[in-house]
């Protein structure tokens, strides 16, 4: 099964075969750009269409199922609609930075796939600071978002793209100190190691994932909170607001430009989810032994898809949070929560060293889940303090 | 505790998404062009004209009084009157439109012609999807095309069409029972004077 499992490398490497010797650095960077624009545009198109039909299963409504068989051309339909579409720019607006934003938005974004291990020797990239690049990147969108709220001189749009700082600012923090405990135990920033950090199985089947450790799993959900807001989904869809910002700073853009943002938005999901597959599940590794015949790269795509999956499930249930309680869920929940998880992840790594009972697993793990879950309980009564009282209703009954 | 919430919400949406793929009762929507719902009873969309057996020239219960002309508030009804009577359904002549014509381009579907018509003649349809290739000659719709059968008006209004044909049997056999009576007494007298002077 060696041969599937590296099929996209070997052929890969066929393929640039082909090419005069002096062209093959460049023909085999190429190929990589090319595979991975068409996988994750196939993934974009593919995952409109679930997240619609998800969103309308959730709210028992059957969704898109007319162009195509079972709706599945309906991506096509929609591309087609938004390339038709009369580009309108605002007179007033700055039409330099207007064009540049989405430009700006979407190319980090795709930079960022670069890095990613899709399968067992499947990195394009295997840059040693390669987590502090992926946050370099992640934080570039900002500038786009502010730069499309402001050329649009509309009020709505600086609103929304005011919004939008905000709540990225804020909870780049939160993410990035999520990551830290990973970073901490794999000893490297570099996405291959953590990756490899992760191999093995304890007790011989249980895989030596970072989530199934307390401080992993803590970790993992305060990355997948912050994530949700990094890229601007719904329970954190703020800056964009439909109902009260008509699309914040998207409300000037239209036709491939607002395709671009749409696709911005879609690829940067793409890119914290897999980034999350990769320090936490435990990147493309089997979950238990006897799954191992199967390749990498299905491992790594099937925890993809779960984790796209949570996301669309999350869209479905939670409504949007007010610019106040998002603003306090980052700095007095989630800052506090990642800066204890670094302290637990600290003292799992170093208990065993310290001798006597700290030295047995279920000890260690009695430890730390009691350092997290305390302070879980606690902070989490100070984000919503009412929690629990009745309310009162100045005006319905 | 924080999330508790959260949970319970996710749970509740999980079972909606999964469900919807078993149990039927999930999915509330209707596919529209390929399964249509019955409309209800009460339903009313733009008016038509009942006629009675089978010739709607015959049997058109409109006596062209054009009380709903007047009602109607956005005035979308115009009546001719016709110079000649027909007979109604007791047998009494009654005049009727030479012109009837309702503009749908207008009507708003208020169904205040059908509440004020004292004759049951024009009521409110269930036809909804109507679609024209322009909006002058196809919006005007004339009297051949408003009358409709009153078995048409039974199978779409069937509680109030019931009471109506009860009423005009009712009324359709008192004025039989006059007619007879009317006949009887004249005939009587020939026979019996002195009975018909104490009558």
């Amino acid at each position: 099964m060696n041969w599937l499992d590296q099929i996209f490398v070997t052929s890969g490497h066929q393929l640039v075969s082909l090419a005069p010797a002096s062209l093959q650095p460049a023909a085999s960077v190429l190929l990589t750009i090319a595979a991975i624009m068409a996988v994750c545009g196939g993934c974009f198109a593919l995952t409109t269409i679930i997240e619609r039909k998800g969103l309308g299963r959730i709210q028992n409504r059957r969704g898109p199922n007319r162009v195509g068989p079972c709706g599945l051309f309906q991506p096509l339909a929609d591309g087609l609609k938004m390339l038709t579409k009369e580009d309108i720019v605002p007179s007033s607006a700055d039409k330099a930075a207007h064009f540049l934003a989405p430009i700006i938005l979407t190319v980090p974004i795709w930079l960022t796939f670069s890095l990613l291990p899709f399968g067992r020797n499947m990195a394009a990239l295997n840059l040693d600071s390669g987590v502090l690049f992926f946050f370099a990147l992640g934080s570039a969108t900002e500038l786009a978002v502010f730069m499309a709220g402001w050329s649009s001189q509309n009020k709505y749009s600086v609103l929304g793209a005011m919004r939008a700082i905000a709540q990225m600012i804020s909870y780049e923090v939160p993410l990035a100190l999520a990551t830290v405990p990973v970073l901490m135990l794999a000893g490297s920033l570099s996405l291959v190691d953590i990756v490899q950090a992760q191999g093995g199985y304890a007790l011989g089947f249980v895989p030596r994932w970072n989530v199934l450790t307390p401080w992993g799993l803590v970790g993992f959900g305060l990355f997948l909170t912050a994530a949700t807001a990094e890229s601007n989904r719904s329970p954190f869809d703020l800056p964009e607001g439909e109902s009260e910002l008509i699309a914040g700073y998207l409300t000037e853009y239209s036709g491939f430009k607002y395709a671009l943002f749409f696709l911005g938005e879609y690829l940067g999901l793409f890119a914290v989810s897999g980034l999350g597959v990769t320090l936490f599940l435990g990147g493309w590794r089997a979950p238990l032994p006897i799954l191992e015949w199967a390749p990498s790269w299905f491992w790594f795509g099937g925890k993809f898809s779960a984790l796209i999956f949570v996301f669309i499930w999350a869209r479905g249930t939670l409504p949007r949070l007010r610019l106040d309680q998002l603003l306090n869920l980052a700095w007095k929940f989630l800052v506090p929560m990642a800066l204890i998880n670094m302290l637990a992840a600290a003292i799992w790594h170093l208990s065993p060293q310290w001798g006597g009972v700290f030295t047995s697993p279920p000890m260690r793990w009695l430890l730390t889940a009691a350092m997290l879950v305390f302070p879980y309980v606690w902070l989490g009564r100070a984000v919503n303090p009412r929690a629990g009282a009745k309310r009162e209703y100045a005006y319905a009954e | 505790m924080l999330g508790s919430g959260i949970i319970k919400g996710f749970i509740e949406t999980g079972r909606n998404f999964a469900e919807s793929y078993f149990v039927p009762e999930r999915l509330t929507t209707v596919q529209y062009p390929e399964e249509q719902l019955p409309p209800h009873e009460n339903t009313r969309t733009i008016p038509f004209l009942v006629y009675d057996a089978s010739d709607p020239a015959v049997g058109l219960r409109c006596t062209a009084c054009q009380i709903c002309e007047q009602e109607c508030p956005p005035g979308c009804i115009r009546i001719v009157k016709d110079t000649t009577k027909k007979p109604d359904f007791v047998g009494k002549m009654q005049f009727q439109p030479a012109v009837f014509e309702i503009d749908i381009s207008v009507c708003m579907g208020c169904g205040i012609c059908a509440e004020v018509c004292p004759f049951d003649s024009i009521k409110m349809d269930h036809v909804f999807n109507l679609c024209a290739v322009e909006r002058l000659e196809s919006m005007l719709v004339r009297k051949e095309r408003l009358a409709k059968s009153n078995d048409y008006f039974r199978s779409i209004h069937p509680r109030e069409a019931r009471e109506i044909d009860a009423q005009r049997g009712e009324e359709k056999a008192k004025a039989e029972a006059k007619t007879r009576a009317a006949a009887a007494a004249k005939a009587s007298p020939a026979t019996n004077p002195v009975c018909g002077a104490a009558a």
